[in-house]
């Protein structure tokens, strides 16, 4: 297997057949960071995550409004209507809601397909999408259905190279992780705000939530089994106060854009907190701050960070050794990235085992049609569904783990027959080409004598490119 | 069972027929209609229209000379050749002259690749890839103004690429996997453990499931391009892909599910076209044939000469066209020795379907590779 073909597949996103390929595979992977954009314009010009928050604004009043799904009217909304009117009236807002939120949802998707298929950074590409996994959330919450891409896309993409505190300050203050984890509502139990709740006997008392403490510690930095349920806590409670403007309790609410971060000094729990054996003494927003920043930088989150680098680029079980070596270099560098993925791509493991490591169905797909040629989804086919039917809809994993890492996930009988329903439409799809003289370009010395021979005596063009996707070789890297 | 997937299908081709821009054009002029069915993977002519008195082929073939009895006996098409018994359909059109048989044909191609013999079927040249444009699209300009022609497939294939506008129609989708496809992956996953028993695993699933021929499948395609051609002020010319004949293991069994298929397209086909029928010509043709001999596998490998099927109420039927060649004497000794030439058949096919000057087709469409435009396959 040449060392070109490893930093295409391994590291990038596939050869594509109309591209060269590199002759010092480790320095074009270093020199990507340079030539990536972390905000280019098909990005720019889509509706950011301000456009989201009103939108969600909107709705929950809308909801309020028709008094359904549970959400309680507040002063102030107008009187609902009644019987026969209030049902259509419910069911035509719900229908455009849901298809605005399809329509968004399925710019952003193919936005970044469109960025995966011309990128001539697939590396940073790559790593913009396994750090939105690491930061997973989930579109299946009303509060979160279109923030799949302003997530990625203002939180992740930025800060891919930075420190990786950054990366996670920026993540924790975004309106996706905020609202997807609970946290734009979450109240100290000794705030003001809570104490006024008490002195009125508000039917609805403030509270403090511990979804986002919990996933930071447990999925975001030191990972499972290295916290307690006390660090939670003490993370909780540093994090009241962090919201999201557009969503005021007033009258001890500070006004902010929606979508915009703020920090909301009534919310916030006062009094110290400990947190992975430190105790925090800050004011205010400084305080998660602090734990943050310390937490970025713990030995634990760094061996967390190592393993699931390896583990992405270079196999299911990623060498110890490997590992270890990464997460010194994170500690040594002050949880700079750039030097962390410096280490992996000069890893003498990264270029030994070949094909260790099973596409999953986005991996396999962004290759697929790079190695067709295309730059958008070809004729009729539409992304997001096909996406949703190889198994792994963009952005709603289900859960804020993310998808898993790990081929017994995605080699599964059914999954490896649709990869080959997909494989047949692409190829038909695809402008007319010789599989042949392609399946060379797209996998320089990693395609065997079996799948040449295979694809060499397929009855049609199609036939044979559809062969070369979902051959052994093309479905691994 | 209708499942979810096949529903959403049903759903969708309606839809698209209603809403396709490219099909909604003004009236044609001509009231001919061609359907033009791309057999794709090298049809065995000998196994689908059998010449009757060559011992030769029982000494070659054994037991593939004969389609399987369970099947029944072949079909008597004239006092020299019958049908296999799977083309029931064709031969009861052929007896009541609405098909007819061209034998021994081929193009000018003599090697034995399926990508570039396709390729010289669709451009109509002389050498693969030699031609941008397919020869249905140098056609057009010769043809009374008719909408475009469409493909009933997802991409526009190489025989209507070139500069008179075209367009392709097929239903929005993701077809099931051909059969063809399906085999070869599961002999490309023969060398690796993982992936060989997920194939076998879904195939299994797939097979309890009694996945056939549904929606997205090539008789479904054939209805709806007989949908197309029906309308009035609809195309006059269709295309569509039929693969699966690449028959090099177990032939008996699968070239009989071809030939069914191709017979039940061409039945709906028929049925869908209505009135329309009585104006239709249906050409069914392949890249190439097949080796008169059986091979090790109990199939047969690429060879040169095929038959080309030709139905419709416009065929002058009732006759297998063409000479004959024998099979004492074989091209390179081991396959159907090509006779008649392929661009002859089409080139007189469709200047009699719309009423052409024969030399005229030959020289605008068929200029690097001409052949005398074969008389007397189509009626007035």
């Amino acid at each position: 297997m040449s060392i070109a073909a490893i930093a295409l597949n391994r590291f990038g996103l596939g050869a594509r057949p109309d591209a060269t390929a590199p002759a010092d595979p480790r320095a074009w992977l270093i020199a990507q960071f340079s030539a990536f954009e972390p905000r280019p314009a098909i990005i720019a010009a889509l509706p950011d995550a301000a456009a989201m928050t009103a939108q969600y604004r909107d709705n929950l009043r809308q909801l309020r409004q028709v008094g359904i799904g549970g959400i309680p009217r507040q002063p102030g909304d107008p009187e609902p209507p009644k019987g026969a009117e209030a049902q259509a009236l419910a069911e035509a807002q719900q229908k455009a809601r849901r298809e605005a939120f399809r329509a968004a949802y399925a710019g952003q998707v193919r936005a970044r397909l469109a960025l995966a298929l011309a990128s001539h950074a697939p590396f940073a590409e790559r790593l913009v999408h396994f750090w939105s996994n690491h930061f997973a959330i989930s579109t299946d919450k009303l509060a979160t259905a279109t923030m799949g891409g302003p997530h990625e896309f203002e939180a992740i993409r930025p800060h891919i190279a930075g420190r990786f505190s950054d990366l996670l300050l920026a993540v924790t203050r975004h309106p996706a992780m905020m609202f997807y984890l609970d946290q734009a509502q979450s109240v100290g139990p000794g705030s003001l705000l809570a104490e006024v709740a008490r002195r009125r006997n508000a039917p609805r008392q403030p509270g403090l939530n511990e979804n986002l403490a919990r996933e930071i510690l447990e999925l975001h930095t030191l990972g499972a089994g290295h916290y307690t349920q006390a660090d939670v806590a003490g993370l909780a409670r540093a994090l009241t106060g962090w919201s999201i403007g557009g969503f005021v309790r007033r009258p001890l609410g500070l006004d902010a854009p929606p979508g915009q971060f703020i920090f909301q000094p009534a919310w916030h729990e006062p009094g110290r907190v400990t947190v992975a054996g430190k105790t925090y003494a800050q004011d205010g927003e400084a305080q998660a701050r602090a734990i943050l920043d310390d937490l970025a930088l713990h030995p634990q989150t760094a061996r967390h960070l190592a393993t699931k680098l390896a583990r992405h680029f270079i196999n299911d079980d990623p060498p110890p050794h490997l590992v270890g070596r990464l997460a010194a270099t994170y500690l040594a560098n002050g949880g700079a990235l750039l030097p962390v993925y410096q280490a992996l791509i000069t890893a003498p493991e990264a270029w030994a085992t070949p094909l260790a490591k099973f596409k999953n169905p986005w991996d396999w797909t962004v290759s697929a049609m790079r190695a067709l040629g295309l730059n958008d989804a070809p004729g009729n086919a539409r992304i997001a569904p096909m996406l949703n039917e190889l198994g792994q809809p963009i952005w709603r994993p289900g859960s804020p783990a993310g998808w898993p890492d790990a081929a017994s996930r995605w080699a599964a009988p059914d999954a490896l027959l649709r990869r080959v329903e997909v494989a047949g439409r692409l190829a038909s799809l695809a402008p007319a080409a010789d599989p042949r003289a392609l399946a060379a370009r797209v996998l320089p010395g990693v395609l065997s004598a079996t799948t040449a021979t295979a694809i060499a005596r397929a009855e049609s063009p199609a036939e044979g490119m559809a062969l070369l996707l979902v051959s052994p070789e093309f479905l691994r890297r | 069972m209708i499942d979810r997937r096949s529903l959403i299908a049903r759903a969708g081709m309606i839809g698209g027929l209603a809403l396709h821009p490219g099909l909604a054009l003004a009236a044609a002029t001509t009231q001919s209609r061609l359907v033009f069915i791309i057999l794709r993977g090298a049809m065995d002519g000998l196994a689908a229209i059998s010449p009757a008195n060559e011992p030769r082929l029982l000494q070659l073939r054994g037991a593939l000379a004969r389609p399987p009895e369970q099947l029944g006996a072949p079909l008597p098409l004239t006092a020299d050749f019958t049908a296999h018994p799977a083309l029931a359909g064709f031969a009861g059109l052929f007896a009541a002259k609405e098909a007819a048989v061209v034998h021994a044909v081929a193009s000018p191609y003599r090697e034995r690749s399926h990508f570039d013999a396709q390729n010289i079927l669709e451009t109509g040249g002389n050498a693969a890839y030699a031609l941008k444009d397919g020869w249905l699209n140098r056609l057009l300009p010769l043809l009374p103004p008719a909408p475009p022609p469409v493909a009933i497939s997802a991409a526009l294939p190489t025989l209507l690429q070139g500069a008179a506008p075209t367009t392709s129609f097929a239903p929005s989708r993701l077809p099931d996997a051909s059969a063809s496809l399906k085999m070869r992956v599961a002999a490309l996953y023969e060398g690796d453990p993982l992936l060989h028993r997920l194939w076998g695993e879904a195939m299994a699933t797939e097979m309890m499931a009694g996945n056939q021929d549904g929606p997205g499948g090539p008789v479904a395609l054939a209805a709806t391009a007989a949908r197309l051609l029906a309308q009035p002020a609809g195309p006059r010319i269709a295309v569509l892909d039929h693969g699966g004949w690449d028959t090099h293991a177990g032939q008996a069994v699968r070239l009989a599910a071809q030939l069914r298929q191709l017979d039940t397209m061409i039945a709906t086909l028929k049925s869908g076209l209505g009135p329309a029928w009585a104006d239709t010509l249906v050409i069914c043709a392949t890249e190439f044939g097949r080796t008169v001999a059986v091979n090790g596998t109990n199939g047969t490998d690429h060879g040169t000469a095929s038959a080309v099927l030709l139905a419709g109420g416009r065929v002058a039927g009732g006759r297998v066209h063409g000479d004959w060649p024998g099979l004492t004497r074989l091209f390179e000794d081991r396959d159907l020795l090509p006779i008649t030439s392929l661009n002859a058949v089409l080139a007189g096919s469709v200047a009699g379907l719309f009423g052409l000057d024969p030399d005229r087709v030959v020289r605008s469409v068929f200029a690097t590779a001409p052949a005398a435009a074969m008389a007397g396959l189509v009626r007035a």
